[in-house]
């Protein structure tokens, strides 16, 4: 029995939208060349099942004993058997036993194993547990061990062969079927159903069933070449097909006891397993493959344009005022990062271009869409392909980063640079203890041997206010908490002597409590290290707290530079806005909340002009059809925006919410 | 409380107690179902298993005999009982055909089945994880389209061809047309290519497949991702923190397959005419010699027992918080 | 009346030795046609309370009251939810139509039915002609409302909101907010309104109620608790304003209380469950052994659970009523 009669429990695929887009993808999937050779020999496997038997019959039973056992021929493809018949023709009559066994066997698993995974759903929570606990017992043996089981129990032959493998496959797609629907009970609209008062398998049938009939269809259907394959077994073996019918495993067996004279009686049938077998398994693997996958990995066309903006056309920023001072740690200039998209190029950051200087804390705003995230990550250079970076200029501490390979800027990058990410529980290393994972960085960087690695960890964990640091730091991250992973990560970064430190949410998944911790925490370095710190957040007040300056970014462009002490005096109306949408401890209780018109831009469809406008009060003819340039003024600050300063009337959190359906 | 209660207490909460206790619990009740479900195969069966043994011409009296002596005639519990202490003591019965004990069968047949598995075992696992993570560091994020096009397309096709047509097609190749290697038997160290070859090249196929899926998407881990923030050498990102999760993933997946390989054995062992337990226990379904069956199906049925155990340590081992999520 | 009573109410998950007391003994009352805000952070027991009100968790002690009267176990529930991720609460696979007239009382003809799903999107601000798109095709704001509707249409006495807006976009919160506040205003719907955000609960709650823990350390009216908190936790959950001085930079065992941990569920710290955390506690004053021991009555100022916070100096005040009495 092959590896795929296990029914491949890694299809397990998100569950697709709308109808026609479900449509549409089975046309997609039939589009690509795996896919459509795959459903060709599918159907013509199918097709030979229904009508060879119809056309060649008595081709196929025409015993003709003077020409026993001959070796291929023009008249007989394939030779001949003991009595004389076309080995050929029998094995294009046997595809519709093989098959209808093989389809009979997976409706049976099928039949079995979606009473036995939808079971515990609707039996209590008692019964439940003791039918999974059954079958995840049976799913320990392997197919064809229960397979010659239940042959003996239902006799050999083709009836008992075929529940014989219909009732082996049943434990794995039971067991599927468990994890599935496990997984979409676990969801929040079974809940709001069963709090609706919908009875258990009411649910079942509307909810669950219909999202996970996919994967199951899918991995049915890699099943069916399973239990193919499975059946050819048994009757090669002798235990399932019994004379006078014949498939391809009875037929497989005849012929092997001729294999040194005439092989072709056995490669023949041998070859027709493995096609079909092929086929039902790639057909299914492409379908999964089709439906699965929701983003698309195709190469970017080298030197092509796409649709968006092309790079000519972006408005070239003038570099930062403080661009190419003494103290810059960082210097960025028209930084872009394109991914390739479904249709055309993507640009999530574009044009984006701002300086930070030694001790300077710079805190970077936005909403879904902005691109903050991902220009955290590109003057980090931990975009990999398939993303691409591009920039004008991109210096850290003197060096360009944009030259030279990845070794070449190794050292600099690692001891100089910090990097504190969103979720520190995923961010560690789940498998290491903490101390090692510390002491990585200073054996790599600074040339320490172990031990000196350790202590060092140790004392950087204490630096960072983690209690009992030696014993914390035998331990696994999943032992510290939320709070003190997080302090532990900004620990990692502070191995080697800092001068900048990029967090990039580094308090969204903490407490409120413990995030003061955090941005204690980092302001105190600043502080005493004069480090520099660029702190990417959705939360204003979070960067009000800590940085001196806020650079605000929009459908991947900053919109606006300005020092911390002037938010109230924004220029940009979408920094007003943001202000005011805000709720604080301060807001008018008796008026609306305000609200800003509209969504946030995706990346995939950034409009020619300003992105802001279509949600903007002030905007103008002009603001649609030229994107503003981010443009300094004599105080320093930035704002790219034809009416930077404006006020309008009906802005958000001036008057009652504006018209137009809210978000 | 006092220290004695106190200290037992906390000797039960350490987590890898817990585990070693569910684990072994599990295990336990596995083998339980295992022996009772094989002593139950022959009381399954439709009709009087004795006469279906020795035929329709068998005289009545010969079959009343064999039923009294097989202890077929005693109430079902009495006879589970039997059996039960029969499986404790190695005492599984006699051959209804060779009037051999199945023990005695059995042990000398299981070790040329042994071997054939456990060298297939080795030889999938060291073809399929350098394979698959090595392909899975060099197509990551689409790069080499064009060598990921041919592993994949190939491990799908080795993986898609049962192991008994390997066998034949290699049986054609390798021993008849070019004769380097014998046809069937074990002989030297020569027969053992081919068979261990045609059981652990589907199997690795599979698993490599697996292994550079996982590669792939450990390779997208947030802890990747710091790895390659502290600027570690890609040796170190690579093998030291991209590998483990790949294995582990890999690890669970691939029991599966290696489970399947132990009852490969059942079909090499028949094209290659191997003295293993698989002639055995085909021939003894066609000869509805039962008590053989049973034996050898709990047999198989430990061996497989045995092999998951040893995944769930490894992984286990492998991963910590594996041992926490249980308890 | 729709009054929503919680009286002594447990929640507990687990074996008595590995088990979690999510909410222990809590009483809470969310009057008829008020908003009553619940504060906590993660594993104060706040969602458990919740999921406890619409039967999606076991309460193991105490007692749930609607006007006096027990919830009914089966049924649609007049405690209807909505949720925190909009893009889990609804089917993906079915219309947003589909879903909300789903939760609509059963016995109700077609027709009726479509019209009330037209009438519950208009009154969420949604255009009724968009019944027929599917969860996909909407943002998460409008995704929200959906669920809103829905919740509303089984026509409940009291709606919990479980962090609805913490999944948005902070620039469209407002309108789920606003609309809370609306259909308070025009409905009368009794309200339990939960959230990590003391200035969103601000906005639309008449009471607050601040849970650690599983325990209510705080209750009293929206005004007076954010004003003048009697609990020390109440007050390190409001933001500070801007140029305080941090205590922590003079203060060893101020920073040490400032850097406490967040409590383990699991085991909970004895006597006041905050003292690890407390800046007036025995960490900060050596003398203050009670917390340590002893768990603090609620017989203070807006029932603060604190030994230290000033008796209650009179009759807790009086629920607070919808602005427009229903005659």
């Amino acid at each position: 029995m092959s590896a795929s009669t296990v029914g491949d429990p890694l299809v397990q695929v998100a569950a697709p939208a709308r109808r026609s887009a479900t449509r549409a993808r089975w046309g997609a999937v039939l589009r690509t060349p795996v896919g459509a050779g795959a459903g060709l020999l599918l159907a013509a496997v199918l097709l030979l099942a229904v009508f060879a038997p119809i056309l060649w019959s008595d081709e196929a039973n025409a015993i003709d004993t003077d020409s026993a056992l001959q070796g291929a021929s023009a008249q007989h493809w394939a030779g001949t058997d003991a009595l004389g018949r076309d080995i050929f023709y029998r094995v294009l009559v046997a595809t519709r036993l093989s098959v209808e066994l093989a389809l009979a066997a997976t409706l049976i698993t099928v039949v079995i194993g979606l009473v036995l995974g939808t079971a515990p759903l609707l039996l209590g929570r008692r019964a439940g547990r003791l039918v999974t606990a059954g079958v995840n017992i049976a799913v320990a043996f392997p197919g064809l061990l229960l397979a010659l089981f239940f042959a003996v129990i239902f006799g050999v032959g083709m009836t008992g062969a075929m529940l014989a493998i219909g009732f082996a496959g049943a434990p794995v797609f039971a067991r599927l079927t468990q994890t599935l629907t496990a997984g979409v009970a676990q969801r929040d609209y079974v809940a709001a159903a069963r709090i609706a008062g919908l009875g258990r398998f009411r649910i079942l049938l509307r909810h669950v069933l219909p999202n996970v009939a996919e994967p199951l269809v899918v991995n049915a259907t890699i099943g069916a070449g399973g239990a193919l394959l499975a059946f050819a077994g048994l009757s090669f073996l002798g235990l399932g097909v019994q004379s006078p019918d014949y498939d391809w495993g009875r037929l497989l067996m005849e012929g092997l006891s001729g294999i040194y004279l005439h092989p072709e009686a056995a490669l023949a049938p041998g070859v027709a397993i493995v096609v079909a077998g092929l086929a039902f398994n790639l057909f299914g693997e492409a379908v999964a493959k089709g439906i699965g996958l929701t983003t698309t990995l195709g190469r970017l066309p080298l030197g092509r344009r796409g649709h968006g903006a092309a790079d000519d056309e972006l408005p070239a920023t003038d570099p930062s005022p403080e661009a190419g001072s003494d103290d810059a740690v960082l210097d960025v200039q028209d930084l872009t990062v394109t991914f390739p998209g479904a249709d055309g190029p993507v640009r999530p950051v574009r044009g984006v271009t701002f300086t930070i200087r030694r001790g300077e804390a710079v805190g970077v705003v936005g909403e879904s869409g902005s691109g903050k995230s991902l220009t955290a990550l590109a003057v980090g250079r931990l975009i990999e392909e398939p993303g691409r970076v591009s920039a004008a200029r991109l210096e850290f501490l003197g060096a360009d980063l944009l030259t030279g390979s990845e070794r070449a800027h190794r050292r600099l990058l690692g001891t100089s640079f910090a990097m504190v990410f969103q979720d520190p529980m995923t961010s560690f290393n789940p498998t290491r203890r903490i101390g090692r994972q510390l002491a990585e960085v200073a054996e790599e960087h600074q040339g320490m041997s172990r031990s000196e690695a350790l202590a060092r960890a140790v004392d950087r964990l204490r630096a960072v206010r983690v209690p009992a640091a030696e014993r914390r730091a035998r331990q696994y991250p999943h032992e510290f908490s939320g709070g003190m992973r997080q302090r532990a990560m900004i620990g990692m970064g502070l191995m080697g002597s800092p001068a900048l430190i990029v967090a990039d949410e580094p308090t969204t998944a903490l407490d409120v409590t413990v995030q003061r911790q955090v941005l204690d925490l980092l302001e105190a370095i600043r502080r005493e290290d004069d480090v520099a710190l660029l702190l990417i957040s959705h939360d204003v007040a979070v960067v009000r707290e800590v940085c001196d300056r806020v650079l605000v970014m929009y459908a991947g462009r900053i919109v606006e530079d300005l020092p911390t002490s002037e938010l109230g005096n924004a220029r940009h109306p979408y920094t007003r806005a943001l202000l005011a949408t805000v709720p604080d401890m301060s807001v008018d209780l008796s008026r609306p909340l305000p609200v800003i018109p509209g969504r946030p831009v995706d990346p995939a469809a950034q409009p020619v002009g300003c992105a802001y406008a279509p949600r903007c009060p002030l905007a103008s003819a002009r603001c649609i059809e030229e994107d503003p340039e981010l443009a300094t003024d004599p105080t320093g600050r930035r704002v790219a925006c034809w009416h930077a300063g404006e006020i309008a009337a009906d802005e958000p959190g001036r008057a009652p919410v504006t018209a137009g359906e809210p978000a | 409380m006092t220290t004695a209660t106190a200290t037992r207490a906390a000797w039960l909460d350490d987590p890898w107690v817990r585990f070693g206790v569910r684990r072994g619990g599990r295990l336990l009740v596995s083998l339980w179902v295992l022996i009772t479900a094989s002593f139950l195969m022959i009381h399954l069966i439709p009709g009087d298993p004795v006469r279906a043994a020795l035929g329709p011409t068998a005289p009545a009296a010969l079959v009343a005999a064999r039923r009294e002596s097989l202890g077929l005639n005693d109430p079902l519990w009495v006879q589970y009982l039997h059996y039960l202490r029969g499986v404790f003591t190695g005492d599984l019965g006699t051959s209804m055909k060779s009037q051999l004990p199945v023990a005695d069968v059995i042990g000398q047949r299981l070790p040329a089945t042994l071997e054939l598995a456990l060298l297939s075992f080795g030889v999938a696992l060291l073809l399929a994880v350098p394979i698959g993570a090595t392909m899975g560091v060099l197509t990551r994020g689409g790069r080499r389209r064009g060598a990921e096009l041919t592993f994949s397309s190939t491990s799908v096709v080795l993986g898609a061809i049962p192991e008994f047509l390997l066998g034949v097609a290699f049986v054609w190749l390798f021993a008849v047309q070019l004769g380097w290697f014998p046809v069937a038997g074990r002989s030297g160290p020569s027969s053992y290519v081919l068979p261990v070859l045609a059981l652990a090249l589907g199997p690795a196929a599979a698993l490599a497949r697996i292994m550079r899926v996982e590669m792939l998407t450990v390779l997208q881990a947030d802890h990747v991702r710091t790895a390659r923030a502290k600027r570690l050498p890609a040796a170190a990102v690579y093998f030291r923190h991209a590998l483990p999760g790949a294995l582990t993933a890999a690890i669970t997946l691939g029991g599966l397959l290696l489970s399947a390989l132990v009852a490969g054995t059942v079909l090499v062992e028949n094209v290659f005419a191997w003295p293993g337990l698989g002639g055995t226990i085909v021939s003894s379904i066609l000869d509805k010699d039962y008590p053989v069956v049973q034996g050898i199906v709990l047999v198989y049925g430990a061996g497989v027992l045995v092999v998951n155990l040893a995944v769930d340590v490894t992984l286990a081992l492998l991963d910590p918080r594996s041992v926490i999520r249980e308890s | 009346m729709s009054e929503l009573r919680f009286e002594q109410v447990s929640v507990r998950y687990g074996t008595a030795r590995t088990g979690l007391t999510a909410v222990d003994r809590v009483d809470l009352t969310v009057p008829d046609g008020a908003v009553v805000g619940l504060v906590g952070e993660s594993g104060s027991g706040k969602s458990t309370l919740a999921k406890a009100a619409v039967g999606l968790a076991p309460v193991s002690g105490g007692r749930i009251l609607l006007d006096g009267r027990p919830l009914p176990t089966s049924g649609p529930r007049p405690v209807q939810m909505v949720f925190q991720d909009p893009y889990s609460s609804l089917d993906p696979r079915m219309t947003i139509g589909d879903s909300i007239a789903e939760a609509v009382p059963r016995g109700t003809r077609r027709a009726e039915r479509r019209a009330e799903v037209a009438r519950l999107l208009e009154l969420v601000e949604l255009d009724p002609g968009r019944a027929g798109a599917y969860p996909a095709q909407l943002s998460g704001g409008q995704r929200q409302r959906v669920a809103v509707a829905r919740a509303l249409a089984a026509r409940p006495q009291v709606v919990i909101a479980d962090e609805i807006t913490s999944a948005l976009d902070v620039s469209i919160q407002g309108t789920v907010l606003n609309l809370v506040r609306r259909l308070q205003r025009e409905l009368g719907t009794s309200m339990l309104f939960i959230s990590h955000n003391l200035a969103v609960v601000r906005y639309v709650a008449s009471e607050i109620a601040v849970m650690y823990l599983g325990r209510i350390v705080e209750h009293g009216p929206a005004d007076r608790v954010l004003g003048d908190p009697q609990h020390p936790y109440t007050r390190d959950l409001l933001p500070a304003l801007p140029d305080t001085p941090r205590p922590a930079a003079d203060d060893p065992a101020l920073a040490a209380v400032a850097a406490a941990d967040p409590p383990d569920p699991h085991h909970p710290p004895a006597g006041c469950r905050y003292h690890p955390r407390c800046p007036i506690g025995p960490l900060v004053h050596s003398d203050r052994d009670v917390c340590l021991t002893t768990e603090p009555t609620t017989e203070h100022r807006h029932a603060a659970a604190c030994h230290f916070a000033p008796p209650a100096p009179e009759p807790l005040p009086a629920p607070v009523r919808a602005p427009q009495e229903v005659s």
